[in-house]
């Protein structure tokens, strides 16, 4: 186990290479700099700003230079926001997005598979079909329209939240994002859930488990549980990354100090060094997690070691 | 009073096709120790007349009829008076041991949990008794195969954890359904050898559901053949084997290979099943039947009783004849 941890994390080190060097430069050609705004800089002062940054010298010394920095931990000054460095932009915005995904994320997964489970122990009747429904318009709903209707059933019509802010992480100004992060994978978590629940009930040793005279409630708890989590726990992977990258639109609307919100910023700005940054910790979130999700395989299924 | 008295056992499933009768007023009868052989084709309703009897249909089944276990109805059980049953009273094994253990978990946990929630045993005791039970079924290492997972487990190996499983809470009936079809030839007579010796040892009855006469010859006191969900013949196995009374029993005995008859065609019965969804009008084998008459296609033979204790469901006199 130890060594696929370390296999695992040796492995992340040229992704990450890629994922870098793909940003780098793909923010450098883009057209526009940090320092084009509405109102033309003098050349003069423009070249003094450039110089400072280190923006005159070559794209190729740049890049080797950011990555120089970036593997003592620097990741540079941030272009816009001035007299802050990317990393003192980030520490200030991690927590918040910590904080918002980690619970929208545990809320996702269970919510789906409490919700999925019980319709898969109702299958065909009409609470299977009212949460199979509910589901299906989950899927559909796009986190920009589900979001603001949010807003307007919970926050303006009945005036039970807050419509937006932080205020340091109180929870009734957590509920309505989190709503809006999750909704849309609980939906799809939910008829993972079902589908796979249903196919291990119908297995021969679900019919093992029923003539051994085990109650009902110990079948499905001890017995189908756990294979029928396989599937969820693949699925893991791909909604922790779109929650994440929800998240640019919920900080968004939401108006929430976190990192969808700073990252939006940085690329309408051209802050290269912010977006950059941003990119390299989401990918390494992303790195970590999937790493996460092998791990967790290895515990529901013994026929899976490393 | 008979240990089990099973009497027109009906099972119908409800398709969206139509109604299919797959177990059609089944009658037959089962004393303590005893062990009856059903035999019979694929989907000639063996299973599901053991899956009737413990509750284990598909949802869309509908049973009727009675099954006297001990003088006690078994057929349509709430839930709760059938686990009641099941493990405790009358067991079951199935066909396929690859997939029959729950394969997230230990052996050992699938074996202790029967004792725990059966017998109200600590996980203390169960432990030993689930390592006396495996070792009763002959698993080698038992103590150490306890905290292995059925895939590190041969098939053979995996049907006797099956065996030991259904043996744990001493059952008075043990239904075999098919337990040594998906199994290699060596491995299945070892099994067979088994089952017959715990038999003894228990003294356990046995159903045992098979389309293997092979098998039914040599564990079997009474043997019921059937078709298309029906008894085409019924008694004592010698009775049977020796005197069949039924041209299906005689067309199984002759498609068995021998080793006297090198070189010449194994004889079969030619034609399929019929489809239980359209059954022809009459005697439902008379598609295949060698000794068919006008009379068979217009009428469905009733089941007579005969001889000792014998039935049979034919309109041809043959057996009266000595049989051939």
């Amino acid at each position: 186990m130890i060594k696929f941890i370390l296999k695992r994390m040796l492995e992340a080190i040229p992704t990450l290479l890629v994922l870098i060097t793909i940003t780098f430069f793909m923010m450098r050609f883009a057209p526009g700099s940090p320092f084009s705004g509405e109102r033309s800089l003098p050349p003069e002062v423009l070249a003094n700003i450039e110089a400072k940054y280190g923006l005159d010298k070559p794209v190729l010394e740049q890049y080797f230079s950011y990555l120089g920095s970036l593997a003592q931990g620097d990741l540079g000054p941030s272009f816009k926001y001035k007299d802050y460095t990317v990393n003192e932009l980030v520490a200030q915005a991690l927590p918040v997005s910590a904080k918002i995904g980690s619970i929208a994320f545990i809320f996702t997964v269970l919510m789906g598979v409490s919700v999925g489970t019980l319709a898969a122990l109702k299958q065909n009747t009409w609470m299977d079909f009212s949460i199979m429904s509910t589901a299906m318009a989950g899927v559909v709903m796009p986190s920009f329209v589900l979001a603001p209707t949010l807003v307007y059933i919970f926050a303006i019509k009945l005036q039970w939240l807050p419509a937006g802010g932080w205020n340091g992480g109180q929870l009734q100004y957590i509920i309505l994002p989190m709503l809006g992060m999750s909704l849309l994978y609980v939906a799809s978590f939910a008829r993972i859930m079902r589908g796979s629940m249903i196919e291990v009930l119908s297995s021969n040793f679900i019919r093992t488990a029923k003539a051994k005279g085990l109650p009902y409630r110990h079948i499905i708890l001890r017995h189908a549980l756990r294979p029928a989590l396989l599937p969820v726990v693949s699925y893991m992977g791909p909604a922790f990354v779109g929650i994440i990258t929800g998240s640019v639109v919920i900080e968004t609307i939401f108006g929430l100090p976190g990192f969808g919100k700073l990252f939006v910023n940085g690329a309408l700005n051209r802050d290269y060094s912010l977006v950059l940054g941003l990119t390299i910790l989401i990918g390494s979130f992303t790195i970590i997690f999937n790493a996460i999700v092998d791990i967790l395989y290895a515990f529901i299924d013994p026929k899976i070691r490393y | 009073m008979s240990l089990l008295d099973v009497k027109d056992l009906r099972v119908e499933f409800s398709t969206p096709e139509g109604s299919v009768t797959a177990v059609n007023d089944l009658t037959f009868s089962l004393e303590a120790g005893q062990t009856l052989g059903i035999v019979g084709e694929s989907g000639s309703g063996k299973s599901q007349t053991a899956f009737a009897l413990m509750g284990l249909l598909a949802k869309n089944g509908i049973i009727s009829g009675e099954a006297l276990f001990n003088g006690q109805q078994v057929l349509n059980l709430p839930e709760q008076q059938l686990n009641a049953i099941r493990a405790e009273k009358i067991s079951m094994i199935f066909q396929d041991p690859m997939t029959s253990l729950n394969p997230y978990m230990k052996v050992g946990e699938q074996l202790k949990e029967v004792l725990r929630l059966h017998k109200g045993m600590s996980n203390r005791e169960a432990h030993v008794e689930a390592v006396r039970m495996l070792d009763a079924v002959k698993m080698p290492e038992a103590e150490k195969r306890m905290a292995m997972y059925p895939h590190e487990f041969s098939g053979g190996m995996r049907q006797r954890v099956m065996i030991a499983m259904a043996l744990l809470c001493k059952p008075q009936l043990l239904i075999a359904d098919e337990p040594t079809t998906a199994l290699d030839v060596t491995v299945q007579a070892q099994i067979m050898t088994l089952l017959n010796e715990l038999k003894s040892e228990f003294n356990t009855a046995i159903i045992m559901i098979t389309h293997d006469l092979g098998v039914v010859a040599g564990i079997c006191d009474k043997v019921l053949v059937m078709y298309a969900g029906r008894t085409m013949e019924y008694g004592s196995a010698k009775d049977v084997f020796y005197r069949p009374s039924h041209p299906y029993t005689e067309g199984l005995l002759k498609a068995i290979p021998r080793l006297d008859t090198e070189g010449e065609i194994l004889p079969t019965i030619p034609g399929n099943p019929p489809n239980l969804l359209k059954l022809p009008q009459g005697c439902p084998f008379q598609e295949r039947c060698h000794r068919v008459s006008d009379h068979c296609r217009q009428h469905t033979p009733e089941l007579s009783t005969f001889g000792d204790q014998r039935q049979r469901a034919c309109h041809d006199n043959f057996h009266l004849s000595g049989g051939q």
